[in-house]
């Protein structure tokens, strides 16, 4: 939708209308004017925004959301670290909106992170925000509601203290006590003849009795 | 001495740590906020404006992106990472924004009545184990399902209690109660489906679908006549109804245990026909009724496929399809009570034009 130069763009819930904003272009600088090399289309952008603007003022916070949704593409699992090249920086300062889009270059730093060299890539555009159609805060409220099924699932067995430590429950079954090794005590060990030995054992009772003490 | 140079070592590695970390690092007077699931940052920090004046704004900007891509980036190389076919790849963790869903959430399930009840008496549900121990065939078997433990089905012997009828075949008695069991499950989850779903079942008799061939029809109309206290007796016929025949069992079988003498002259005659000269078929019958079928089979294929004009003649095709299927369903309408409602003949009919 365009009206004296500027984009409405919007979002929808349960098939109605959920919130629109209104950005007029001031500026505006295509791909071609750029001229270097592009990624491929539907690379996942690095989406940064900047100025206590979006942190302050209800209307930029919705717009943020909204360029959030608008930008983000698929929620993946894993992304590949050498293919994170677009990134999409917006700036809002006195007033105006500025969306940069630029290729990253990863270049070699002392350390495995790389050091980032930015080329801008296009498009560029300089906003400013004009009418905006909002929904109740209730409205939003209900919107952002999440099913229970999405929260994260409990792990069975694992379990945290208030401190923080993690526990684990270890399930076993019965074990035979009769059976179990435990350590040796060679000396107590029985052997043939002992009734004839009758000074010789109390000998080795006594080496024993001194090599357990000194173990302990 | 000595301890002079370990100092130095020190010094001197942690200022070679500071010079690889500088290209890197990025100071701001407040730390931005992430959300790697998104490869999302937020710079809270208000752009210094005097400098956005002074410079070109494109360099300005340009600066700040690279700071705040940089720490962003710094973020995501702490991620774990694994090796998918010869490509790092860092494993995203889920995206912390909240964001507005498209549709609202589902709502829940309709309650049972089952799970009405136990919510009003308070029964918690008692979590029960999967295997239960069999002493007959002592193992450990399923509580339900398959080769479940205590299968009163499957026992190959039965003591026939002493108030029951000596003829009755307790096997199939057996038989026939789980399968009396199962049916009325069946029927108490699709009414459980229909109350949730608010849609009116009739307590007895058929539910009506929409598009009811003249065979369906007829049914519904014999078991609305005889769902009397009379069974149909006194019910009058309209001017034009036509009785329908061949109502009732299609197949008769023999009782295992019958009239003895009756068997006896049956297995004789066998013989005899087999010994005789006479051809058992009719063949001329079955050659005509053969060459019927195909003839059917042919014109149905044919204004199956496009014809010539290029229009499918729903009609016939329809008609002769439910044809088919209407012997079988109507003859089979004393057994199953659930084959009734659903069932066979769901065919919606058929609505293609071609090119005129």
């Amino acid at each position: 939708m365009h009206s004296y130069g500027g984009n409405v763009s919007g979002r929808m819930f349960d098939f109605h209308v959920l919130d629109m904003i209104e950005l007029g272009i001031e500026k505006f600088v295509s791909l071609k004017d750029f001229k270097n090399s592009k990624f491929p289309e539907g690379t996942k952008p690095l989406l940064i925004f900047a100025g206590d603007a979006f942190e302050t003022d209800n209307e930029h916070k919705k717009l943020k959301s909204l360029l959030i949704d608008f930008f983000r593409g698929p929620t993946v699992p894993c992304v590949r670290l050498a293919g994170l090249e677009h990134v999409l920086h917006i700036t809002a300062l006195e007033g105006k909106i500025y969306l940069r889009s630029y290729k990253a270059l990863l270049k070699k730093s002392g350390c495995r992170t790389p050091r980032i060299e930015l080329e801008d890539m296009g498009p560029s555009f300089d906003f400013t925000m004009r009418r905006t159609h909002l929904a109740s805060d209730d409205l939003y409220k209900t919107a952002h509601r999440q099913p229970k099924a999405l929260k994260p699932k409990k792990k069975k067995n694992v379990s945290h203290d208030v401190f923080g430590t993690k526990y684990g429950r270890l399930h076993m079954q019965k074990q035979d006590l009769a059976k179990l090794q435990t350590r040796k005590m060679k000396g107590l060990k029985k052997r043939k003849g002992e009734k004839a030995e009758g000074e010789g054992e109390e000998v080795e009772a006594e080496a024993t009795t001194a090599k357990k003490a000194k173990t302990q | 001495m000595a301890a002079c140079s370990i100092e130095d070592v020190l010094a001197k590695a942690e200022r070679e740590e500071a010079e690889k970390l500088k290209s890197i690092s990025v100071h701001k007077e407040l730390e931005l906020e992430f959300d790697p699931g998104n490869l999302f940052a937020f710079d809270k920090n208000p752009p210094n404006t005097r400098e956005f004046r002074k410079q070109n704004k494109d360099e300005f900007l340009r600066s700040l992106a690279r700071d705040n891509t940089q720490l962003l980036i710094n973020e995501l190389w702490k991620l774990p990472t694994e090796r998918v076919e010869e490509v790092i790849v860092a494993k995203l963790p889920e995206p912390t924004t909240r964001l507005p869903r498209e549709k609202p959430v589902p709502k829940p399930r309709p309650s049972t009545k089952w799970e009405e009840f136990a919510k009003l008496k308070g029964i918690q549900k008692k979590k029960k184990t999967n295997l239960v121990w069999d002493d007959v065939h002592k193992e450990w078997k399923r509580r339900w399902g398959y080769k479940r433990a205590n299968d009163d089905t499957k026992e190959w012997l039965i003591e026939v209690p002493e108030t029951a009828d000596p003829n009755e075949d307790q096997f199939s008695k057996r038989i026939k109660a789980k399968k009396e069991r199962v049916a009325k499950n069946e029927l108490n989850r699709l009414r459980n489906i229909a109350r949730g779903q608010k849609i009116k079942v009739p307590g007895v008799g058929l539910a009506p679908t929409d598009q009811q061939s003249k065979t369906e029809l007829g049914k519904a109309i014999h078991v609305a006549k005889h769902s009397t206290a009379s069974v149909g007796k006194f019910q009058g016929n309209l001017p034009k109804e036509k009785v329908p025949k061949n109502m009732g069992k299609k197949r008769k079988f023999e009782p295992l245990i019958g009239d003895f003498s009756a068997e006896k002259r049956k297995q004789l005659d066998l013989l005899n026909i087999m010994d005789s000269k006479k051809p058992r078929i009719d063949i001329t019958k079955a050659v005509n009724k053969q060459m019927r079928e195909e003839d059917r089979q042919s014109g149905f294929q044919k204004r199956k496929s496009p014809g010539k004009k290029g229009r499918k003649g729903n009609f016939s095709g329809k008609g002769k399809g439910k044809g088919k299927k209407g012997g079988p369903g109507g003859g089979s309408s004393g057994g199953s009570n659930k084959g009734g409602p659903g069932g066979g003949n769901n065919r919606k009919p058929r609505k293609k034009q071609g090119k005129r």
